[in-house]
């Protein structure tokens, strides 16, 4: 299955790359997988604001944000890793180490500023782990990161035990989660963007983000025409542990708690996002835009059903739908297009 | 290439098409939902989403749903707020995250509740927004686990009442001597731990015959639970006794025990659980007695506390008195605490008396 897949998705992006700027602009930038998932986010918030009461205030946008944000942030560069065909499940154990290692660097006393860094740097240790076992020992990501996954959600519960810190100083954790002057979303939305523009950059627009997608369609391809294959791997699981690592600091002072248990089951909901924003879970196919619309779809599905007074439960169910749904209806168009295609390619073939 | 043109358009169209559908279906769903409140766990006429004039609107906010202990708290919370005329809502997680209940939080504050009465699952991480709520005028009452941010705490029992309570129960079945086990629920639920700690503290002052082996965590789930049991009696050779604090370890510690009839009779466990789900075991003599308080009584004392405080009756400092229905007077302690009672220990003789 897999390989009649990206088979057939080799032979659509090689011939479909040109044709594509044949059609019109827009037509190119709307008619997406990313595209129907924006306009189902705006429809999402409209029909909010229309239909649910008490939505239709900055209150509902700054607390979406803050509640989704560390799932928004590990998510860019867990796309990456996806796209080249590879999983990262660990991220939401590097969050809960990195604030397990942050809370005991600050309760020893280390400067904050200090602590925050070897908190960072934990997560670029569970990355760093990662892509080793994954390129130079060559085991496969979806193992490797399981086996990460358990074994640093562990260490960060077995390093802080029972005990929680939470004596992080106010002026920190305040501003943490404060709005943005004059905006009804708050700090963590810039660093949202922010690195949502360098990872974009970085996988459409640079030799290193081509080869991300030449490894995700055939690792053997790429690495004949020229990519490092192992070496992009294994900065992607850096960056995601880093990544990972930071947003782990920064959720510690967002709920002023380093606790062992913090970020379990995110990695769950980063992959969920990323699906659902059109990615493909075989590789090679997917942007960054798209897995961004994904998790921003999921946080405004659970703010307007929670605002509805919809039980959890039922969250949790309709996300799930959605997400099969939304697979199913990918696949099926992606089928119905091959097989097009293929009638397509035998007509001209019988004509000439 | 014209074909191929039309045929990747087409696609396109028709991933636009279903993501709208879904959308559409997604909110038909929640619009449709909207007036019955759709809360679950039995609460009744959960009327928010309507604008909420009138006495006054109260949120209760469980550990999570799908737990019984919490399923009858919230029962005696509704049953209270339907005495009052106070309309109720019950919305929790289905995760017990530390910060899985920051949203029902935020949606309280939003839909303009007049109270917030939680069980919180951590008691720092809710504490941002229940700090927000309190500058909004909402009150807050902790129940069952407190928080760092609260106007009163409903303390089902003192640490030292539940801790004497279990302690005294098992060191007069061993005789005061013999090595035992702790099998508590959330590595990070506050009461869970205080306990923990009052009745190893109370076993080496007043027990030292009695040695404890483990601490071990079932974390809220019927399935790590067993497992906890099972390790524990299978790792500790002279085990005498398990004493589970927590409503989840200590039937499943039950569970384990008649699944295995060798320890049967070897290990006595006892614990703070749910009489529906610990009559089948004392039924069997499984397990001889267990204690507990009524956690509906807990629910109607909350609401209580929090139209008292929506009233104005009490501010939550030491001294102020409230009527809380048919449960009679209360007096708020030191530190805004209010006590339910003392512990109640259930055996053959009454276990069948009580429905949560």
């Amino acid at each position: 299955m897999s390989a009649a897949t990206s088979a057939g998705t080799i032979a659509e992006t090689g011939g479909a790359r040109y044709l594509r700027h044949g059609r019109p602009l827009w037509r190119r930038g709307l008619l997406r997988t990313e595209a129907a998932i924006i306009l189902a986010v705006i429809l999402l918030l409209a029909i909010g604001t229309a239909v649910v009461p008490f939505f239709a205030q900055p209150y509902t946008y700054s607390t979406m944000i803050l509640n989704s944000a560390p799932v928004l942030l590990m998510l860019l560069p867990v796309t990456l890793i996806v796209i080249t065909g590879d999983i990262d499940l660990s991220v939401g154990s590097a969050l809960g180490f990195s604030s397990a290692i942050f809370g005991l660097g600050f309760q020893a006393g280390v400067p904050i500023a200090v602590a925050a860094v070897l908190g960072v740097v934990a997560g670029a240790v569970v990355g760093i782990l990662n892509g080793v076992l994954v390129t130079i020992v060559g085991l496969p990501s979806l193992a490797v990161t399981i086996g990460t996954l358990a074994l640093f959600r562990g260490i960060a519960v077995g390093l802080l035990g029972t005990t929680a810190v939470t004596d992080f100083p106010q002026e920190l954790t305040r501003p943490v989660s404060a709005n943005l002057p004059g905006l009804p979303v708050p700090v963590v939305t810039l660093a949202i963007v922010l690195l949502a523009i360098v990872f974009g950059i970085l996988l459409h627009f640079t030799p290193f983000g081509r080869g991300v997608f030449a490894i995700g369609l055939s690792p053997e391809a790429a690495a004949f025409s020229g990519v490092r294959v192992n070496r992009t791997r294994l900065i992607l699981f850096v960056m995601s542990g880093v990544v990972a690592g930071a947003t782990g600091v920064y959720y510690t002072l967002q709920y002023s708690n380093a606790i062992g248990t913090n970020g379990q089951g995110f990695e769950l909901q980063v992959v969920t996002a990323i699906v659902l924003g059109g990615v493909s879970i075989w590789g090679g196919r997917g942007t960054l835009l798209g897995a961004l619309a994904g998790g921003l779809l999921i946080a405004a599905l659970n703010k307007t059903l929670q605002l509805a007074g919809i039980g959890s439960d039922t969250i949790s169910i309709v996300t799930g739908a959605a997400l099969i749904f939304s697979v199913v209806v990918a696949s099926v168009a992606g089928f119905l297009s091959r097989r097009r295609r293929g009638k397509a390619a035998a007509t001209p073939a019988v004509g000439a | 290439m014209t074909f191929t043109f039309n045929k990747s358009s087409r696609r396109g169209i028709v991933a636009s098409a279903a993501v709208l559908a879904t959308a559409t279906l997604l909110l038909a769903g929640c619009a449709g939902g909207t007036p019955s409140g759709g809360s679950s766990g039995g609460s009744s006429g959960a009327s928010e989403g309507t604008s909420g004039g009138g006495g006054g609107s109260v949120t209760v906010i469980p550990k999570s749903l799908g737990n019984k202990y919490f399923e009858a708290s919230d029962k005696g919370a509704a049953e209270a707020a339907k005495e009052i005329g106070l309309t109720f809502s019950e919305q929790g997680p289905t995760a017990t995250g530390s910060a899985d209940q920051v949203p029902f939080i935020q949606t309280a504050i939003q839909t303009g509740q007049k109270a917030i009465v939680i069980a919180a699952n951590d008691p720092t991480a809710v504490c941002n927004d229940l700090e927000q709520a309190r500058t909004q005028g909402i009150k807050v009452i902790a129940f069952d686990t407190d928080t760092d941010c609260r106007d009163v705490f409903i303390n089902q029992a003192t640490v030292d009442g539940v801790a004497k309570g279990l302690v005294d129960m098992t060191a007069k079945h061993l005789g005061d001597k013999g090595t035992i086990a702790i099998l508590s629920g959330g590595a990070n639920a506050a009461n869970l731990n205080a306990w923990v700690e009052a009745m190893q503290a109370m076993l080496a002052a007043d027990h030292p015959n009695i040695k404890v082996a483990k601490v071990a965590y079932g974390e809220d789930q019927d399935e790590k639970a067993y497992q906890e049991a099972q390790g524990l009696m299978q790792s500790i050779p002279d085990l005498a006794a398990i004493i589970a604090p927590d409503t989840v370890s200590v039937k499943e510690a039950a569970h384990y025990l008649s699944d295995t009839p060798e320890y049967q009779g070897k290990v006595w466990v006892t614990g703070l659980g749910l009489p529906s789900e610990m009559k089948e075991y004392v039924d069997s003599g499984i397990v001889e007695q267990f204690g507990l308080w009524n956690p509906e009584d807990l629910g109607y004392l909350a609401t209580f506390a929090a139209n008292a405080l929506i009233a104005g009756d009490i501010t939550g400092k030491e001294g102020d008195k409230f009527t809380a229905g048919k449960l009679g007077d209360y007096t708020v302690g030191a530190n805004g605490e209010v006590v339910l009672g003392p512990l109640f220990v259930f055996d053959k003789s009454n276990v069948g008396d009580f429905s949560f």
